[in-house]
Order: C-alpha cells, then structure tokens, then sequence
C-alpha cells in the first residue's frame, strides 16, 4: 500500500496548503464574526482575485509573489466599496437579505469573469511551479512551502491590527456590541465595510499564493468557497484560531483523501465533513457554544 | 376554497394555454423551459416563501426526479409516466431526508442555506462519478414519440401537460394556504417558539413542507427530463436551477401562490431580451438574475406579487 | 387533586442553579401567582413547567400524568397553554390569523377555527382589531394578542407570564376583568406578576421564588408581610427596618 514517507508528505503538503486555505477562512470567518452575515460571495470574490493575479503575470509581467500588495490594496478597496455601497444598502439590516444579496452578487461575479473570459482553465504556465525542496525523505513542494510561510505572516499581521490598532479595537467592539459601539461614537457602516475589505485583502494574498500551483476558470471559487465554509464551520464561525486549525485540519484532509480515494471523491470527503459539522456541531470546534 | 382563489390562476393558466396555437417554435421552446423552472420555483416557493426556509439546494431534488426517471426508464425499461411517478416520490423521500437531517439538528437561515448547497453538491459529485448514473457523459433516453412515452413531438401538447401540473400546483398551493397546515407552516416561520406553544408540532410541520416542495421539484425534474431527453450531473444537480426556481420566486414574490410562476416567466423573458441584446456571450443572462435579485431585494422585496399590493392599496 | 403538581424541580446552566428544588401545587379552577424578585428563576420555571427546557432534576404532573419530558406541543395538546413574557407575534399576519393558529389546534377546519378566533378576540377585547396587522398593535393590544393566541387553544392550564407588565394603571385595570372571567369559564390560571394591584386583586393564592427556591407561599396578603418575603425584595434587613419605622407596632 502506501509507504509512511508518502503518507508523511501528503501530511505536510496538506498542512502547507491548508496554511492557504486558512487564509481563505480567515477573511470568511472574520466577516462572519463582524458582520454576523455568511458571505456567499466569497469564492466568486476569490475567483476575481486570482483572475488578477494571471492579468498581472500575462499582461504586466508581475511575478505573483509580487503582486500580493498591490492587489491587496486594491481588493481591499473593492471590498470596502461593496459592503459600503452594495451589500449593506441592500440588505436593510436583514439577515435573509443578506443571504440573497451576496448569493446575488456571486452570481453576478462568476458570470462576468464567464463572459469575459469563457469556461477555459488557465495556469500561469510558470515553472515554478513544480519547484521542490528536500526536507529528509520528503519532498515539499516549494510554492506551498512559501505559501504557508506568507499565509503565517498574514495571519499574524491580522491578529496585530485587530489587537494593536484602534481599527482593530473598533472592529472588535462592533462584533460584540454593535450598539455600544454606535453610542461610542464608531460608525458601524464604515468598519462593516473595513472588515469586508479585509477579508478581500486577505483573499487576493490568498489568490497569488495559490496561483503558482493552481489553475484558473470562473468556477474555481466554487471548489474553493465549500472548503472555505468547511473550515469555517469546522474552526467556529468568528473563530480566527479555529479558522487556522480548521484550515490546516482540512489541508490534511483533502491531501491524504486524494491520496487515498483519488481526486473527485477525494473532494466528497471533504464535503461529508461540512454536513457532518453542520449537523452536528454548527458552532464548531472552537466557537461558542450556541 | 372561493372562486376567487381559483380565478386567478385559471386565468393565468388559460391565457398560456391559448398560446401553441399561434406562438412560434422558438416560442414554445421558450415557454416549455420558462414554465418548467417555474413548477421548479413551486416547489421552492412552497418551502421558502411559506416555511421560510431558505434553501440554496433544491437542485437536489429536481436532479432526483430526473435521473429516477431516466434510470427507470434507460436501465429497466420502465413507463415514462411511471417513472415520473416514482421520481417525485423518490424526490420526496430525499426532501423527508434532507429535512429530517437539517432541522433535527435546528439549522436554520445560513446555515440551512449552506447545508442544502452542501447536499446537492454531493449528489453532483456522486452522480458526476458513479457509472450506474452515466458519470460524466450523462443519459440519453430514446427518442420514441408517443403519449405513452411522454415524448410529444408536438411542443404544444407538452406546454398542456407542463401547464396542467403548473394548474395542479397552484391550486394545491391556493388550498395549502386557506388549511389548518398552511397556517401552521406559516406560523412557524413567524416565530417557532410561539407556534410550539400553541400546538403545533414544528419538526413534523417542516418536514411536511420540505417533502411536498421536493416533490414538486422534482416533477419538474422528471419534466425537463421528458423534455430534453439528455441529462448529466451538472445539469441534473447544478446550481442553475438552485438559483433559478430562487430568484424566481424572490423577483415573482415570495410566499405568493402566483409569484413563482410569473417570476419565472419575467426571468426567461429578461434572459431572452438580455440574448438578443449582447448576442451569445455566455454568462451574461446569469449575470443579469444576479443582479435582478440584489435589486429585488433591495427596491422590491415582496416582489412582482407585492407591488401588485401595493398598487391594490391593500395593508402589509 | 392539583392539577399541576411541580416536585423539586431543578434547572442548572454550566454553574448556574437557575431554579433549586421548587416544587408547588395549582388545584384546578384557582388563580395562582408565581411572584418573587427580579432574576429570582421565575420564567425558568415556566419554561420548565410548558416544556420549553428540559429539567436537571424533579418532575412536573399534569392532571396526574408525568409530563416532565414532553414536548412542548404536547403539553399544549393536553392543554397547557402558555403566554410569553416578551409578547411574539406572528408579525407578518393579521390578529385574525394570529389566533387563529391556537384555534386550529382543536378545530381542523378553516371556517371553526376562524369563528373560535372571532370569538376568542371578542372575549379579550381585540374584536374591532381583527382584520388588522398584528404588527400595528399597541403594547396592550398585543398582550391581549397573546392571551387570546393561548386561550384560542382551549386550555385546562393558562401560563401567564407577566401579562400585565408594560401596561399602564388603566389598562391593567381594563385587563383584570377579562382575566376573572376566563378563570370563571373553568380554566386554572397560574400567573407570574410584578403587578401587586393585581396579585391582591386576582389570586387565590401564591407563591414566592427567591433565587431558584421557594421561600414562602399562603394568601396574597399574608405572603406580603411575610419577613421573608420582605427580605427577598429588599434586602437583608429590610423586615426589621420597616417594623421599626412603623408608626404603631
């Protein structure tokens, strides 16, 4: 069957790419844990970012890598400018509004990049991608590895300007009372939009990350966004830790079942533990209990 | 039930019925996908607009009337007609089960939304990969024109039979919403403790609506099936007609007996126009529901059905 | 024979004892109060009572059968009905439909549980407000809403849960009536109430929670120079400070 060395380096593979993954988590359970609202535009959202990131490499002949703070600025801005003027305007406080309006705005995203783009994949061609580094008998793939490392830095860089910054403590304060934080003198809009524009930022980091070793069709948010509310939903809703730990928990997942089951059913497992979790523990392994 | 319940959608099943008499192919064609998202949108309307339960998965249940039929039909040889039967009682049965898992487990807004988007895709992943259902190349039933068969090579006649269901339908809905179990199910997406507390059994109220607008998706399966005579997983269980039968009924109105019908109608219209206008581009019809569904939601949320209120000066 | 009959019933939440071995009975055709002070586990009670939680310990019977375990829904069945003390109505429809969902629960058919809904709102006084939003209610309109909603279900047993709270001297006074009155068509009453005017006025009998116990119960006026009771609201202290400031002994 299968050597342990093989099954150690699905595992660490599977952890370096759940560090991505939980970046990807990261901006879903923020906006969850701000907002209160569930984002069903966030893989279109992805799907955008990473048909930025290949414009940047065809067109400007940015190397990815390079392409993670300007794109994340601007998606930031983008982000800010759709939960300001779109999402929140729409949605009159309702969460159910809210549902349609992002499932709205998904639709809207993903058939765009369709129409201007068409159904074909894309790879970024690089050979990069294939890079591989020795550790021991395993050998990691060099994309993922420096993946992971960005996607740490990332996360750390979050947790800092949510503890440090008066931003953050706003964004804080909004998620656990909103009202107090209105008497406060914070305007709830504006951080709403901050958050959202955050968790945009954090997904066009994502997408430059994955770009190297992915490939790219308008419907790659989808596969993308299951996962994402999987981790979400499996680290808690709101949860930043758990969002990491479920990211990394699924990483490993994902890689040892499409080592094991091949990659379409590969897929299915990780779909069985979304609805295993939802059904069972909807508030999942580190959020508060309902 | 009053003849004023009924009139209205008689009216509106008559005036469609007029049309296979003087209406193009192309026409026909139009209405026939038209009317089958519509009976689609039913469904849906039944368990979101009266149950207030969202779901972002009813694909689930018009891919099983679909491929049960085509199954019964490819592999054994069964009757068209019995095997629609069997499909909407099989869509049944995965309405009860999707039900029974989700509001045991009291999933409500979001996450019910999530975990029937989850369920669909699995039975997409499933059917996409099992060869019992034709993997990835899909099913074709022959091409066998008859009443028996449920093939007409007549469009019209197919518009009848897809508006008698629709007729169907909205009586049933008409009659569910003056019942004992209308008013419960309403109650219970109102306010589920209140209902609790004066009686009503809220799982079994739920489950109730989840089968029955299963069902009816899933006849619209079993429709499209007859219709297209080819099916694969990614158009028996894709999103499309999640979406589809959704906005529909949002645009139509939502809770409304009439709603999901004329939303359904209004869509494929614009879808048309949004064709003619930008010519083939893939995606850009789509693209318009999307964002027909913000604007819905943000200027018209009791849809088409609610303006009509509103014009009607009647309160709420 | 009571027709409640609560034994040491007990809820805990983590390390909270939110109700501590209450136990009380409510003989059928009486009104009943629950009184006690702010947080004292008074509404816990209820829900434990109506099904709506499950309890840690105790039991509660109901006309001799031990419903401790049932479902909501089932107690309403067996005709526990209970109000809310945050009135929910069914907002989107009419107070027509509102009582109507109680009524449907003993009559099936449209047009009775219609009529039983006209009569019921007749009986609290929301008859003029039938075809109305129930959202477009005042304060005690919706009050009235609730007690109708539960006295559509035609019940043994009704649960009041400070029916009177929010409602100003007049409209209190306007309510107590309509309150007797389903008292006298048969129907025990147990009712949580802050309003004394109308514990004094209405109850037989009652009694008092006090941090998740039972501290006291007897006639209204007894219970309420109780020093005990007096402790419970006002503080360590308070019986003797108010003995000694009395004018004559």
């Amino acid at each position: 069957m299968y050597s342990p060395e093989i099954i150690a380096e699905a595992v660490v593979n599977g952890l370096l790419t759940g560090g991505t993954y939980a970046l990807i988590a990261l901006g879903l359970t923020l906006v969850y844990g701000v907002l209160h609202i569930v984002n069903f535009a966030h893989g279109a959202l992805l799907t955008c970012a990473m048909f930025a990131v290949l414009g940047m490499h065809l067109w400007l002949g940015v190397d990815p890598y390079w392409s993670i703070l300007p794109l994340a600025a601007v998606f930031f801005a983008f982000g800010y400018g759709l939960q300001r003027f779109v999402i929140g305007p729409s949605s009159h406080g309702e969460d159910r509004n809210t549902l349609l309006v992002t499932l709205g705005l998904s639709i809207i995203l993903e058939n765009l990049l369709l129409a201007a783009f068409k159904s074909d994949t894309r790879t970024l061609g690089a050979d990069t991608a294939f890079d591989v580094i020795e550790l021991g008998p395993m050998l990691l793939s060099r994309p993922r590895l420096i993946g992971f490392a960005v996607a740490l830095v990332t996360a750390g860089l979050l947790w800092l300007l949510l503890s440090a910054t008066d931003t953050g403590r706003a964004i804080r304060a909004v998620a656990k009372e909103k009202l107090g934080a209105q008497l406060s003198g914070i305007d709830p809009r504006h951080i709403f939009a901050v958050t959202f524009g955050i968790g945009c930022a954090c997904l066009a980091v994502a997408a430059c990350l994955l770009l190297p070793t992915f490939y790219v069709n308008p419907r790659v948010g989808n596969a993308f966004v299951l996962v994402a509310f999987t981790i979400v939903v499996l680290g808690g809703m709101g949860s930043i830790t758990g969002a990491l730990v479920g990211g990394l928990l699924v990483g490993v997942v994902e890689s040892l079942g499409g080592l094991l089951l091949g990659e379409s059913l590969g897929q299915l497992g990780i779909f069985l533990i979304f609805i295993l979790m939802l059904l069972v523990r909807p508030t999942g392994l580190f959020g508060a209990r309902a | 039930m009053s003849a004023r319940d009924i009139a209205a959608p008689v009216l509106l099943v008559a005036v469609l019925a007029v049309l296979p008499f003087f209406a193009s192919g192309t026409m026909l064609n139009f209405l026939v996908s038209a009317l089958i998202v519509a009976l689609g949108a039913q469904g849906w309307n039944l368990l979101a607009g009266f149950g207030g339960q969202l779901s972002f998965g009813h694909a689930a249940f018009f891919g099983t009337g679909a491929y049960v039929t085509a199954l019964l039909q490819i592999r054994f040889g069964i009757n068209a007609w019995a095997g629609m039967a069997a499909g909407i009682a099989l869509g049944a049965v995965v309405g009860w089960v999707i039900g029974f898992l989700s509001f045991r487990a009291r999933l409500r807004g979001s996450y019910f939304a999530l975990v029937t988007l989850a369920f669909a895709e699995v039975l997409r992943i499933l059917a996409n990969a099992a060869d019992f259902t034709g993997g990835a190349a899909g099913l074709l039933i022959r091409l066998q024109p008859g009443f028996g068969n449920l093939q007409f090579p007549d469009r019209g006649v197919f518009l009848w039979l897809v508006l008698g269901c629709i007729l169907f339908v909205l009586l049933l809905t008409a009659s569910i919403e003056r019942s004992r179990f209308g008013a419960q199910l309403v109650a219970v997406r109102e306010n589920e403790d209140a209902a609790r507390a004066l009686g009503v059994d809220v799982l079994a109220t739920k489950l109730k609506a989840i089968s029955l607008s299963a069902a009816i998706t899933a006849a619209a399966g079993c429709l499209y099936m007859q219709n297209f005579l080819y099916l694969d997983a990614n158009i028996a269980y894709g999103t499309w007609i999640s979406v589809e039968v959704l906005i529909a009924s949002i645009i139509g109105g939502l809770g409304t007996v009439l709603g999901p019908v004329v939303g359904a109608l209004a869509l494929h219209g614009l879808g048309e126009a949004t064709k003619l206008v930008s010519g083939q581009i893939t995606g850009i019809d789509l693209a318009i529901f999307g964002a027909v569904l913000i604007l819905s939601v943000a200027f018209a949320p009791n849809g088409v059905m609610g303006l009509r209120r509103l014009f009607k000066g009647r309160a709420g | 024979m009571s027709l409640l009959s609560v034994n040491g019933l007990s809820r805990r939440f983590g390390g909270l004892l939110a109700v501590d071995g209450a136990s009380l009975q409510v003989p059928a055709g009486a009104i009943t109060g629950l009184i006690g002070p702010n947080g004292a586990g008074k509404t816990t009670l209820f829900a434990l009572i109506s099904g709506f939680l499950e309890p840690s310990a105790g039991s509660v019977e109901f006309d001799g059968q031990d419903v401790t375990r049932e479902a909501p829904h089932l107690r309403a069945r067996r005709g526990i009905a209970r109000t809310f003390q945050i009135v929910q109505p069914f907002a989107g429809l009419s107070v027509r439909d509102n009582i109507a969902v109680g009524a449907y629960l003993r009559h099936p058919g449209r047009a009775e549980a219609l009529v039983r809904a006209e009569a019921v709102a007749r009986e609290v006084g929301l008859g003029s407000m039938l075809d109305g939003p129930a959202s477009a209610l005042t304060v005690a309109g919706r009050k009235r809403l609730e007690l109708a909603r539960a006295l559509a279900t035609e019940p043994r047993l009704l649960l009041l849960d400070e029916v009177l709270a929010g409602l100003n001297p007049s409209e209190v006074r306007d309510i107590l009536p309509v309150i007797r009155t389903i008292r006298d068509r048969g129907v025990t009453i147990l009712m949580i109430e802050h309003v004394m005017q109308a514990v004094m006025n209405l109850c037989d009998h009652v009694h008092v929670l006090a941090q998740g116990r039972m501290i006291a119960e007897g006639a209204p006026r007894a219970v309420c120079a109780d020093p005990v009771v007096i402790e419970a609201y006002l503080g360590h202290g308070a019986a003797d400070r108010i003995k000694a400031e009395a004018p004559h002994a």
